[in-house]
């Protein structure tokens, strides 16, 4: 097991209580922040940490902190996405509910540096209870000094409130999630302005993800330079992957981005290889919305070169043979899987959550279900799949906000990588109904290992 | 006309105090799922007006959220809704299976509710369970890594709960 900065003490019995979470050095940060440093030097430890988004996006999470406008008597707020509805991503959902003071405690050093008095967790509306496990840690913080007026003496006043969606993809991007949070519909808004200029109330607001967050802690501890160390390259710290699909041990794994996707699927520490003695066909490495990629292209790279868990490795190669880190939502398929059901599924997840604002992605989403639906059910036409590919063309790039890309890439890189199975559904109707999977023979990886 | 108790408008009350003042309306998410936990199970018509009337807003800023989001129900639904989840990775590990066998066993498709009022049966779009598949919300909770025989016996639960609490 690599280096461990967030799960390390998840473990721990009864560390969702405050006295375990504090005996077991919780809420250092707080004081080491709070007591000894400025905002802004706290922001430059986290620029020197090299912290990337850990919602998806990846952005610098040290930059996107330093763009917030500070207006003269206007508030400024930070908001926490605990949205978390990428399908195969259910990683800030295991943090909260296991160790919830560690994201409580990352919330309050950043709110320090950011400025922020009124600090909001916006939680989807399904993981009612684990609001409940926030709302609690968040009462046990303040009754220990931790928010609330004047924190440890330092003149620092902060609360943090649970505010739960209600069933909605989209909430998970800013503006949307901004919107929701004003009481309105999750459409997301045209930036600019960004957040960081007029987001909440139109006040300036800064929306990171939970790991992002709960990251904040190791960086004030360690020092930023410190933290860089771990890692490889441009991908620093440690990385969440919520590991699902046809796996031996789904679960939440913390690695330190030096693994190989080959260790991180075969070896016991982790996925533990193929359920049910299965051979690997495919996977998508970052939630839905990345790039599927065959077994050979997801171990290795196009040049042959081992493929790593990290950004810049899972994305080698760019969408032609790479895919991307994502938010960590690591979706394996087996042999017997269907790459054209597969991928209908998350036709049909986008156009569920489709908002319906931009025309490109409320008529293609439904389209490209349809289509694809079609051809599952071995009614398609060959020239379906051009059509396909033509439509998500179209989306990707013409919309307000990313879920019309995050709608056309699974569908395009399906296409690209598996278009033969795609044509089998078609020359082969009747079988392709019949077997309900797709070809297996993209299951030959390079190298299997023992 | 159904009514917040004491009690309840005390925390709606509570609630609105977490946003900025004249900011009520951000409100409106959290109350509506007191609303809907305390009338039944759904939204009806007269229950969004006077959720607009409390936070003072007019009645289509409630309707237009409450369309929006998968959560609120707009008709009457089952004692227990069964929300199996149907996205990628629960398919992987056979969700269709499930939700054809829920089916068959209560006698109802997805979106309708057993003619006794206890079950409804609805596929739902990814919930964050997907390592834990195939899975569905009941209520407030999860349950997880569903078989054919534990959807026997949580259907068994449920009807024990509505005889005991009958």
């Amino acid at each position: 097991m690599g280096v461990q900065l967030l799960l390390e003490k998840a473990k721990v019995e009864g560390i969702r209580k405050y006295e375990v979470y504090r005996r077991e050095g919780g809420y250092r940060s707080v004081e080491k922040a709070l007591k000894t440093m400025s905002p802004e030097v706290i922001v430059e430890e986290v620029k020197k940490s090299g912290l990337r988004g850990r919602g998806g996006a990846g952005f610098p999470t040290g930059m996107k902190w330093s763009f917030i406008a500070k207006p003269e008597g206007v508030p400024r707020h930070l908001v926490c996405n605990a949205d978390e509805s990428e399908p195969g991503t259910f990683k800030d959902r295991f943090l909260m509910e296991f160790i919830p003071h560690l994201l409580i405690e990352g919330l309050i050093v950043s709110s320090f540096a950011l400025g922020s008095n009124t600090t909001y967790i916006y939680i989807r509306g399904e993981y009612a209870w684990v609001a409940e496990i926030l709302e609690f840690a968040i009462g046990e913080a303040k009754a220990n000094g931790f928010l609330g007026k004047n924190i440890l003496g330092t003149g620092f006043d902060c609360e943090i409130y649970v505010h739960r969606g209600a069933g909605a993809y989209i909430c998970g991007e800013e503006t949307a999630l901004i919107e929701s949070l004003e009481g309105k519909r999750g459409n997301p808004r045209i930036k600019p302005p960004f957040p960081a200029i007029q987001g909440a109330w139109m006040r300036p607001t800064v929306v990171n993800n939970v790991e992002t967050l709960a990251a904040i802690v190791p960086i004030i501890n360690l020092g930023g330079d410190e933290y860089a160390k771990i890692g490889v390259g441009k991908s620093t710290g440690t990385k969440l992957m919520s590991a699902c699909g046809n796996i031996k041990k789904p679960g939440v794994y913390e690695i330190d981005m030096t693994i190989s996707v080959e260790e991180f699927i075969f070896s016991d520490e982790y996925c533990g290889g193929i359920a049910n003695g299965k051979r690997l066909k495919a996977c998508i490495p970052g939630g839905s919305s990345v790039p599927i990629l065959p077994a050979n292209l997801l171990l290795k790279t196009a040049k042959g070169d081992t493929r790593y868990m990290n950004y810049e490795s899972l994305s080698d190669g760019g969408f032609a043979t790479g895919s991307m880190m994502g938010s960590g939502g690591f979706i394996v398929l087996d042999e017997d899987q269907c790459v054209v059901k597969n991928t209908y599924t998350f036709a049909r997840f986008y156009r569920h959550e489709s908002c319906g604002q931009c025309s490109p992605c409320r008529e293609g989403t439904g389209w490209m279900e349809k289509l694809l639906l079609r051809l599952e059910n071995g009614q398609g036409k060959i020239s379906d799949i051009d059509l396909l590919w033509d439509i998500q063309r179209k989306i990707e790039g013409n919309t307000i906000c990313p879920l019309g890309d995050a709608a056309a890439w699974p569908v395009a890189a399906a296409i690209r990588h598996f278009r033969d199975e795609f044509e089998w559904h078609v020359t082969h109707a009747e079988e392709a109904v019949k077997r309900n999977y797709g070809l297996a023979h993209y299951a030959d990886p390079i190298h299997v290992p023992a | 006309m159904n009514k917040f108790s004491e009690e309840k408008l005390a925390k709606v009350k509570e609630i609105i105090s977490h946003y900025p003042e004249g900011k009520q309306k951000s409100a409106l998410l959290p109350v509506l799922h007191i609303a809907q936990d305390s009338f039944g199970g759904w939204l009806s018509a007269e229950t969004m007006d006077y959720v607009a009337e409390l936070l003072q807003i007019t009645p289509i800023e409630v309707y237009e959220v409450a369309t929006f989001y998968s959560m609120y129900n707009l008709k009457p639904v089952g004692k227990y809704m069964f929300e199996v989840c149907q996205t990628g990775p629960c398919m992987l590990n056979g969700s269709d299976n499930i939700i054809a066998y829920i089916g068959e066993k209560l006698g109802i498709k997805p979106g309708e509710t057993t003619a006794d009022g206890l079950f409804t049966l609805k596929t739902a779009e990814c919930l964050g369970a997907c390592g834990y598949a195939p899975m569905m919300q009941l209520g407030k909770h999860y349950r997880e890594h569903l078989t054919k025989e534990k959807v026997d016996s949580i259907i068994e639960e449920c009807r024990k709960n509505a005889e005991a609490n009958n």
